[in-house]
C-alpha cells in the first residue's frame, strides 16, 4: 500500500505528519529504524505499515533499540535510527542516547509525546523527554507544527552527522502526526543553521607549527581516537604514521584507526592500556594527540601527564581541546582534513634526528620484550580456561576481520587486549559511558546491515542478563550474532576492585543463581554450548562460526580470580601501574 | 575572575534552558543572568556574569558556542564596557529616616518612584559596585525589599556584538 497521498498547489504531495515522517526517512536512505510501539507513536507505525521502504525492527526494550542504532552507526558511519513512543518509551532509550553522546555517534531519536494540548497537565504516559536529555543529546527538537516535519527532520539528521556526531531527539505531540491533517511535503536536500558551522579545516598555520615540531621530535608518539574513526581518518592517518616512522598508541575509541598488527602499533593506552604505549607516553617529548579527549581513563593523574612531552591537539570540537591537558599547539579541525595537510607538508622532508628516533624505538622495544609472554598465564591441564586464551582463540578463528561487540567489564577488556583489529569500526564497545547491555543489541544493529559478515558479542554473564530479551528479537528477524559469553560468574571488574582495594570483600560482585543459559537460548529456538575445558574450546568456536546466519550461543567458563592488567594505579602518572597480581612498575 | 558573558541566542523555546543547564551540569557558576528579545525578534539576548580562572572561562565560552541555539557571544571583560543593572528597593521611610532615604537617594543619583505614609520604592541604575554601596547605606534604616535585575553590557566604542 502506498502512503495516502493528495496533490496540493503546483503538484505538491499533500501528507499527513506520519506520512511525512515515514517519506522522509524513505528519502533521507534510511533503511532500517529499530523501535517499540505506543499510544502516541501510533499514527507514525499506521504510516511505516504502510509502506514498505523503510524497515522497522521491533526490539523487545527500547534500550535496545538505542544500542542496535548505536551499533549499526559505529560500524557504518551513518545515523542509527530509533522510534519510541513518549513516556516510559522515551525514558527507556535514556541509557543508549547517553551512550551514543559519550562516544560522539550520530542518532536520531523520533519520541512520540501526548498531544500538544495536554503538554503539561502530568497526562498518561507524559513525560519532558527534552528535559531529561538535555545534558545527552547534541540537540533537540520539538514539533510545533506539522509542516515543520520535513525541515526538523533534515535538520536533526544534519546535526547527528556532522562536525562532532551526537544523537539528536525529536520530540512529536500525537497532533502533529493525525491523518486527518494534510500538509506540503517537499524533502529538504539541504538546511542551514546561522548557528552551526562546523569547521571544515584546520588552521593552516598551526598544522604547519604541528608538523615542524613532529620533524624535529626525538621521541614522538601519535596518540589517536574515536575522533579518527568518525572522521574517516584512518587511511591518511595510516600513511602519516608510517611516512613518519612514529609509534603510535590509540584510545579504546580508537582502536582500528591503525592497523594493530603493524609494527609501529603499541596497541591502546590508558587504564588497561598496554605496558609499551603508556610508557611511550610517559616518556614522550612530543605527543599527537588527534581525535582523542585526553579523557581521564587515559591520563591517569593530570598533574603527572607527559612530564617531558610538547603536546599537539587536533579535534573538531574546540571544547575538547585544552579541557584537560593544555595543548601546546591546538588545532580544531576535522581529522581528515589535518591529517591530509600533515602528509603534504612532510612529504619529502626528513626528519630531523633519526638516530633519535632509532633510539627511541629502541627504548619501545626494550618495554615490548620486558612484557612478551608475560601478559597472563595460559591454562594448564585441568585448569578452567582463561578469558585472555579464548579471545585469542575467538581472534585467531575469525581471522581478526569479524566486528566485535562487547559489554562492560573484564570481558571488555580481554577483548579489547587480545583481539587484532587492523580495520576501523570493527571494535564496538561503549567506552565512555560503559554501558553494560550494550553488546548484544548492538551487535544485532550491526548484523541486520552487515548479514554476510561474522558479529561477535563477547559479553560477560553480569551484561548479557541486562539485555538478554533481545533474544526473540533475533528470533523474530533471523538475526545471526554470535555470543560468546564469558561467564565467571561474578562480575568480574567490580570484584578485581574490591580484591584490589577492599581485601577481597566481594560485596554483591558474585552472581548467585545464574540461569542456565544453554537452556534460556534454546528456549528461543537456538544453539548454545557450554564450553568448560580447553579441549572443548576449538570445536565449539567451528560451530559458533559455521554458518554466518546462525545465531549461536557459547557459555563458556573461566576463571573467576583472573584480574585485568596492565592496570594504572590510581593518581598516578600514565607510567604507574600493575602488571600483575604481584609486580608493579 | 568575574567575567561578563552576553548571548546573542535563537529566540526559542528550549534556549535558555539549554544554557542555564550547561551551567549547571558543567558545574560553573552564575551570579547573575537576564535575558530579553533584542530588536531582531528571532534573537534573545543572554547575559551572564561568572566567576572563573581563564581556563574556565574558556572552557565556558567553548561550550556555550557549541550549542546549537547560540549564535554569537562576546566576553565584555575582555574588552573596555559598560555595565549597568536596574535594582528596586522597599525601603522603610519614617521620621527621621524619611529625609535620609530621600538624600541618600539623591546622593547616589537614585528616583524615588513609588511612596507609601511608611515606605519609599527607590530605583537605581549602575554597576554591581554601586547597587552594593547603596543597599549599604540602606541597611540602618531598613530594607524591606530587593530586586535586581542581574548585570546587562555592552561594549565601548565601534563593537557591535551583532550577525
Ligand atoms: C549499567 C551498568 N551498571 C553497572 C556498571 C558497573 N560495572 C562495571 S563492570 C561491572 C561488572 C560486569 O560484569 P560482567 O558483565 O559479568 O563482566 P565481567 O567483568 O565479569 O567480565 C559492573 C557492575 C556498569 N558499567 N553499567
Ligand atoms: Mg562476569
Amino acid at each position: 500500500m502506498a502512503l495516502e497521498t493528495l496533490q496540493g498547489r503546483n503538484n505538491v504531495e499533500l501528507l499527513s505528519g506520519a506520512d511525512m515522517i515515514a517519506r522522509f526517512l524513505q528519502d533521507e536512505g534510511v533503511e532500517y529504524i529499530y523501535g517499540y510501539p505506543g499510544g502516541a507513536a501510533l499514527h507514525i507505525y499506521d504510516a511505516l505499515f504502510r509502506q514498505d521502504k523503510v524497515k522497522h525492527i521491533l526490539v523487545r526494550h527500547e534500550q535496545a533499540a538505542t544500542h542496535a542504532a548505536d551499533g549499526y552507526a559505529r560500524a557504518s558511519g551513518k545515523p542509527g535510527v530509533v522510534l519510541v513512543t513518549s513516556g516510559p518509551g522515551a525514558t527507556n532509550a535514556v541509557t543508549g542516547i547517553a551512550t551514543a553522546y559519550m562516544d560522539s555517534i550520530p542518532m536520531v531519536v523520533l519520541c512520540g509525546q501526548v498531544m500538544s494540548h495536554l503538554i503539561g497537565d502530568d497526562a498518561f504516559q507524559e513525560t519532558d523527554i527534552i528535559g531529561v536529555t538535555r545534558p545527552i543529546v547534541k540537540h533537540s527538537f520539538s514539533i510545533n507544527h506539522p509542516s515543520e516535519i520535513p525541515e526538523v527532520l533534515k535538520k536533526a539528521f544534519y546535526l547527528a552527522s556532522t562536525g562532532r556526531p551526537g544523537p539528536v531527539v525529536v520530540d512529536i505531540p500525537k497532533d502533529m502526526t493525525a491523518p486527518t491533517e494534510r500538509y506540503e511535503y517537499v524533502y529538504p536536500k539541504k538546511v542551514k543553521l546561522r548557528s552551526y558551522n562546523p569547521v571544515s579545516r584546520g588552521h593552516t598555520g598551526q598544522i604547519k607549527k604541528a608538523v615542524e615540531l613532529m620533524l624535529k621530535a626525538k621521541r614522538p608518539v601519535f596518540y589517536t581516537g574515536g575522533g579518527v574513526v568518525t572522521g574517516n581518518a584512518s587511511e591518511g592517518l595510516t600513511d602519516l604514521v608510517q611516512r613518519l616512522g612514529f609509534p603510535i598508541t590509540t584510545t579504546l575509541m580508537g582502536i582500528g584507526s591503525y592497523p594493530q598488527s603493524d609494527r609501529q602499533c603499541l596497541g591502546w593506552l590508558g587504564m588497561h592500556g598496554s605496558y609499551e604505549s603508556n610508557m611511550a607516553m610517559h616518556h614522550a617529548d612530543l605527543v599527537i594527540a588527534i581525535g582523542a579527549r585526553f579523557d581521564d581513563r587515559v591520563t591517569n593523574n593530570t598533574s603527572k601527564f607527559c612530564p617531558t612531552a610538547k603536546i599537539v591537539h587536533v579535534d573538531i570540537d574546540p571544547s575538547s581541546v585544552s579541557k584537560t591537558v593544555r595543548a601546546d599547539i591546538p588545532i580544531v579541525g576535522p581529522a581528515q582534513n589535518v591529517v591530509n595537510e600533515m602528509i603534504s607538508l612532510v612529504q619529502g622532508k626528513e626528519i630531523a634526528h633519526p638516530d633519535a628516533l632509532a633510539e627511541w624505538w629502541q627504548k619501545i622495544d626494550s618495554w615490548r620484550e620486558e612484557r612478551r609472554n608475560k601478559l597472563y598465564e595460559p591454562s594448564v591441564a585441568d585448569e578452567p580456561l582463561k578469558p585472555q586464551e579464548v579471545i585469542e582463540a575467538i581472534c585467531r578463528q575469525t581471522r581478526g576481520e569479524a566486528f566485535v561487540t562487547t559489554d562492560v567489564g573484564q570481558h571488555q577488556m580481554f577483548a579489547a587486549q587480545y583481539y587484532k583489529f587492523d580495520k576501523p569500526n570493527r571494535f564496538i564497545t561503549s567506552g565512555g559511558l560503559g554501558t553494560m547491555g550494550f553488546g548484544f543489541p548492538a551487535a544485532m544493529g550491526i548484523k541486520i546491515n552487515y548479514p554476510d559478515d561474522q558479529v561477535v558479542c563477547i559479553t560477560g554473564e553480569g551484561s548479557y542478563q541486562m539485555m538478554m530479551q533481545e533474544l526473540s528479537t533475533c528470533k523474530q528477524y533471523g538475526v545471526g550474532v554470535k555470543i560468546i559469553n564469558l561467564n565467571n560468574a561474578s562480575l568480574g571488574m567490580v570484584r578485581q576492585w574490591q580484591d584490589l582495594n577492599y581485601k577481597s570483600r566481594h560485596a554483591h560482585s558474585y552472581m548467585e543463581s545464574l540461569p542456565d543459559f544453554q537452556k534460556l537460548t534454546e528456549a528461543y529456538g537456538f544453539t548454545a554450548l557450554r564450553v568448560n575445558t580447553k579441549e572443548e574450546l576449538e570445536p565449539a568456536l567451528d560451530r559458533l562460526l559455521a554458518d554466518k546466519h546462525e545465531l549461536v550461543f557459547l557459555d563458556i567458563y573461566v576463571d573467576p580470580r583472573e584480574h585485568v592488567y596492565p592496570m594504572q594505579v590510581p593518581l598516578g602518572s600514565m607510567r604507574d601501574m600493575l602488571l600483575s597480581k604481584t609486580e608493579r612498575t | 575572575m568575574r567575567h561578563i558573558i552576553s548571548i546573542l541566542m535563537e529566540n526559542e523555546p528550549g534556549a535558555l534552558s539549554r544554557v542555564v543547564g550547561l551551567f549547571a551540569q558543567r558545574n560553573y557558576n552564575i551570579e547573575t543572568l537576564n535575558v530579553a528579545p533584542t530588536e531582531d525578534p528571532t534573537l534573545s539576548r543572554l547575559t551572564v556574569t561568572t566567576i572563573g580562572d581563564d581556563r574556565v572561562i574558556e572552557q565556558i565560552t567553548k561550550h556555550l558556542n557549541k550549542l546549537i541555539d547560540v549564535v554569537k557571544l562576546v566576553d565584555l571583560t575582555e574588552g573596555n564596557h559598560i555595565e549597568r543593572e536596574l535594582m528596586l528597593v522597599k525601603v522603610k521611610a519614617l521620621g527621621a529616616a524619611r529625609d535620609e532615604v530621600k538624600r541618600t537617594a539623591d546622593i547616589f543619583r537614585a528616583q524615588i518612584v513609588d511612596v507609601t505614609p511608611s515606605l519609599y520604592t527607590v530605583q537605581i541604575t549602575g554597576d554591581a559596585g554601586k547597587l552594593d554601596a547603596f543597599l549599604q547605606a540602606m541597611a540602618p534604616v531598613g530594607i524591606l525589599e530587593v530586586a535586581r535585575t542581574g548585570v546587562s553590557g555592552i561594549a565601548r566604542g565601534d563593537k557591535v556584538l551583532s550577525l
